[in-house]
């Protein structure tokens, strides 16, 4: 097993510790999967997360200008770690003005990712920081806890409103109530409500479009095209989760969306041109 | 007391106060023939940091006449007669300390802008003179640097973290965070810094030593060192015994004396390993050396080589006992010949005890020179004392 994975540009490592830093503000621990062309955080469904589940997933060829790996062996050449996205955030943040920056596994105290940047200084010397952030190495038997999520057969997907503006209104609303209830139609309409006893809020959105999806997605086909174009499907969310979601984006996404399954799921996907992050937050009663 | 600070003297006075909060609670003024001390000590007794200023930083000095005086001020209050530093500068052309002997109170009177002026009446309490004994130049290791190398290093390290490992070779300073239990170092980040000597302008290794400190005064004295521009000097020797920090200017003399973890058995390996046998010169530059067998890993059981391992535990030989031995004498010998008094407090200190408490010594009314260390008073904080940390 080897990793090692250098970036010089600026405006790479800035993105890359953007998407980092985003990653962290979601979960504290996550799962980082190495493959030859891509880097993965995952977040697996599980009820010890809240059922939250996480996957983002970037082009290594995007962010390194050096970038090898050897996975466990030739027909699994991959490399699964646990990591805590807030130690690589922070070690990340503080090189930000390094001449280049290495990512590497390495076998210290225990297995690490180990952030080496080389910083300018006035001398001929150039200032050398290591970082050494302690990894878990998940055997292989587990790895398939941490497959990319299939797509739900959602009822319906619909284009997010600027996340700043729902940030704005997620926040405000958190303070009225523990739960919030997403709600959308296919005719580009989205609603989020909280209801309590004292009080109901309701902020609508129209004109957000409605993604069109190949074939084999749902909204085209099976019971989802006989659908009313003005019926709601909603689901009742924790709110804290979707706020969690918005406050951690530090990466401007290019596409926002969001599918929403009918009381099960609301499934949130942000397309960037080399990145994607796709999050579930699963429905309450 | 009467003493009178003008221009951007006045912004100096705020920003020494302002690193000495970072310290204690209490601010201990004593006006000298030499100069006007500003003091502070933390409750631990483990850190404490003196500013003197020379009566030529003032514009008028004048000592309270017939008596000595000395007080101690709730920091707070003090800080908050210089609680904005930005509008300090703009605003204030003149600060007047004077105390008031009728009413015993300290008067703080800010001469501002357009006439306006600003008194601030603080109460004080009589107290002792506080005075740490620290003999900075008989330290094996001296370094020298503008105070921005050492802003840029301890930028890497978290708000939260306490405490920094330095250490030394001839031509590098290793600065690491302090991890306290074995438990945590599986769970723990690691982060390492390397400085060259040629960063320093002044970078003097007698012995290869590393010791660990709290960062949290040393980045009170950065924010007053960088604001002045002061170069930072920084005095070490072997674990256990303070590390001085101090800062010198024509009219003026910071000096932060901050204990240093003592070679208690979870660290006397590595220490030990360190001044026996100084870490090998790394390779001239580590980071450039990019092949890629350095990074195998293969979850062998094999340990990876390179300063950076936080050292694997050499068995003690008789050779490293020895050694501690010797500098544990050395140690004592050192402040056998400086206090007397010590030497009791030395040999009566629990086992279990991290931090060495500084020595502390009421002096007597009688001595003036007390920026030197003093030969008879009688000590204040023992050695032993349970709050270190």
């Amino acid at each position: 097993m080897k990793f090692r994975g250098k970036i010089i540009d600026v405006a790479c490592l800035n993105h890359f510790t953007r998407v980092v830093t985003t990653i962290s503000k979601l979960t504290k621990m996550c799962v980082l999967r190495l493959t030859p062309d891509n880097l993965f955080f995952v977040l697996s469904g599980k009820v010890a997360n809240g059922g939250v589940g996480m996957w983002c997933e970037l082009s290594q060829a995007n962010f390194f200008d050096e970038y090898q790996m050897e996975g466990v062996s030739s027909e699994d050449n991959e490399i699964c770690l646990e990591v805590t996205p807030e130690n690589l955030s922070r070690a990340l943040k503080t090189v930000q003005s390094a001449k280049a920056v290495k990512v590497k596994l390495t076998k210290k105290h225990c297995a690490c990712l180990t952030i080496a940047a080389e910083l300018p200084t006035m001398s001929s010397i150039s200032r050398v920081v290591t970082h050494d952030v302690p990894v878990d190495v998940i055997p292989r038997r587990l790895w398939h806890e941490f497959k990319e999520p299939s797509m739900p057969d959602f009822d319906v997907s619909i284009y997010l409103p600027p996340l700043k503006t729902m940030k704005n209104i997620v926040d405000r609303m958190k303070n009225l109530s523990n739960f919030l209830v997403m709600e959308a139609n296919l005719n580009g309409e989205m609603n989020l409500k909280i209801e309590t006893d004292l009080v109901s809020v309701t902020t609508h959105f129209k004109d957000l479009g409605n993604p069109p999806w190949g074939d084999d997605a749902s909204q085209d086909g099976g019971p989802s095209q006989s659908r009313d174009p003005e019926a709601m499907v909603q689901a009742r969310v924790d709110i804290r989760k979707l706020q969690q979601f918005l406050v951690g984006q530090q990466v401007n996404p290019s596409k926002a969306m969001c599918n929403i399954v009918h009381e099960r799921v609301v499934h949130l996907i942000l397309l960037h041109e080399d990145v994607s992050l796709q999050y579930f937050i699963p429905a309450v009663a | 007391m009467d003493c009178v600070v003008t221009g951007g003297n006045v912004k100096v006075l705020a920003k020494a106060i302002h690193s000495l909060s970072r310290i204690g609670d209490e601010l201990y003024v004593e006006p000298q023939e030499d100069g006007l001390a500003l003091r502070s000590v933390n409750s631990s007794r483990s850190a404490y940091a003196c500013f003197l200023f020379a009566p030529l930083f003032f514009s008028r000095y004048t000592l309270p006449s017939g008596h000595t005086f000395r007080c101690k001020i709730a920091i707070k209050s003090v800080q908050a007669v210089f609680r904005s530093v930005a509008t300090l500068e703009k605003t204030v052309e003149k600060c007047h300390i004077e105390l008031d002997e009728q009413k015993n109170r300290l008067t703080f009177t800010l001469h501002c802008k357009h006439g306006l002026m600003k008194t601030h009446n603080l109460s004080f309490q009589d107290s002792e003179s506080l005075q740490a004994v620290f003999d900075k130049d008989s330290y094996a290791n001296v370094f020298r640097s503008h105070p921005r190398v050492l802003v840029d290093t301890v930028v890497h390290f978290p708000p939260s973290l306490e405490e920094v490992t330095v250490s030394v070779s001839d031509d590098r300073m290793w600065v690491r965070n302090h991890v306290e239990e074995e438990a945590d170092r599986a769970k723990a980040m690691l982060t390492e810094l390397c400085l060259a000597s040629d960063e320093f302008d002044h970078f003097a290794v007698q012995a290869h030593n590393s010791v660990t400190f709290c960062l949290k005064e040393l980045r009170g004295l950065l924010v007053f060192a960088e604001s002045t521009g002061l170069p930072i000097s920084m005095y070490f020797d072997e674990p256990g015994s303070p590390v001085v920090l101090s800062v010198t200017d024509s009219v003026l003399e910071g000096n932060f004396v901050l204990a240093t973890l003592s070679d208690d058995p979870n660290h006397r390996k590595s220490n030990t390993r360190r001044a026996c046998t100084p870490p090998p010169p790394p390779p001239p530059d580590d980071f450039m050396n990019d092949d890629m067998d350095c990074y195998l890993i293969a979850m062998d059981t094999s340990v990876a080589p390179g300063p950076s391992a936080t050292g694997p535990p050499t068995p003690p030989s008789a050779d490293s006992t020895c050694s501690k031995q010797s500098a544990a004498a050395n140690h004592r010998t050192r402040l056998h010949s400086e206090e007397e008094e010590d030497e009791t407090a030395e040999s009566g200190r629990p086992p279990n005890k991290k931090f060495c408490s500084l020595f502390f010594g009421s002096v007597h009314p009688s001595s003036q020179m007390t920026t030197q260390p003093v030969t008879s008073q009688e000590v204040l904080a023992s050695d032993s004392e349970e709050d270190g940390q």
